[in-house]
């Protein structure tokens, strides 16, 4: 499941679930409605309430940092659990994870 | 040391991507009888999500009626916590089995957001991850893990 928050330059996607193959299809259609719609500055990919995900997620978030990017913003994926954000590293991926203990991210 | 086969399961189900989540809750629930760690019971549930998912997704690629054709999974629990995972199709095979285990290397069209990771991802949360595939036969990944459970701390 999906909830969009909008300020108009800054999109939280909040994610809830799992994020497999199966799940990611639906996810990436709504999440790329709203980055063309909207063209944000900042995409930030909450995942607080994802408790699995395999490779398909890496796909997913790789596939949105095109997207945000050809728009002209960034991207940040927020509240990863160890084994989610261990699967975001072997991507190479890791600066886009935010690591709630190093960083204040409160005002994003 | 031979290994004592405790209980087994085979499930067979079509390569329909509603079936990912459903046969990686099976593997967690045969593999929880044993009380092993829950990182363990994590792994288990990745591994098993992309082989099932590999074969949902390339076994049966350009065939009419891919989604009746059929996987199938193994599960396999020994003494001691030893656990091994069969996940069968029969499509269309890999040709380099050792270039498909290459980390980023995917056959996918670009649309489909294919991170070409599966296979790093099984060996990374697996010990041991065995390939066997032959051109327009099928495709049948082993996954092996040692269970970290209570029993076998004392
Ligand atoms: N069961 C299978 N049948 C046929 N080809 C397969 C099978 N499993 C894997 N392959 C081939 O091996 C390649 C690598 O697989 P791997 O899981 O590592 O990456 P991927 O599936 O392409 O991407 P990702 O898993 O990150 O979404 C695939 O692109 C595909 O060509
Ligand atoms: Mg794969």
């Amino acid at each position: 499941m999906l909830k969009i928050y909008n300020d108009g330059r800054r999109i939280t996607a909040s994610i809830s679930g799992d994020i497999d193959h199966h799940a990611a299809r639906e996810l990436r259609v709504s999440i790329d409605e709203v980055i063309a719609s909207s063209r944000p500055e900042l995409l930030i990919i909450d995942m607080a309430e994802v408790g699995f995900m395999d490779s398909s997620g890496v796909g997913l978030i790789l596939g949105r940092l095109k997207a945000v990017k050809a728009v002209g913003g960034e991207l940040l994926v927020k509240n990863a659990k160890k084994e989610i954000a261990d699967m975001i590293r072997f991507s190479g991926l890791s600066y886009v994870i935010v690591n709630s203990e190093k960083r204040d991210y409160s005002t994003l | 040391m031979k290994r004592k086969l405790i209980n087994e399961c085979t499930l067979r189900f079509p390569a329909l991507s509603r079936n990912e989540s459903f046969s990686r809750s099976v593997a967690a629930a045969f593999a929880a009888q044993c009380d092993p760690a829950a990182s363990d019971i994590a792994a288990v549930k990745i591994a098993v999500s992309e082989a099932v998912t590999n074969a949902v997704v390339h076994a049966y690629r350009d065939e009419e009626d891919a989604g009746r054709r059929i996987v199938e999974m193994t599960l396999r629990l020994y003494s001691g916590g030893f656990l091994r995972i069969i996940i069968k199709d029969r499509g269309k095979g890999i040709e380099d089995i050792q270039q498909a285990m290459k980390p980023e290397f995917t056959t996918a069209p670009e649309s489909e957001e294919r991170s070409g990771l599966g296979f790093t991802v099984m060996s990374s949360f697996m010990d041991n991850v065995k390939v066997r595939s032959a051109k327009g036969k099928g495709t049948s990944v082993t996954l092996e893990k040692q269970l970290t459970t209570y029993e076998n701390e004392q």
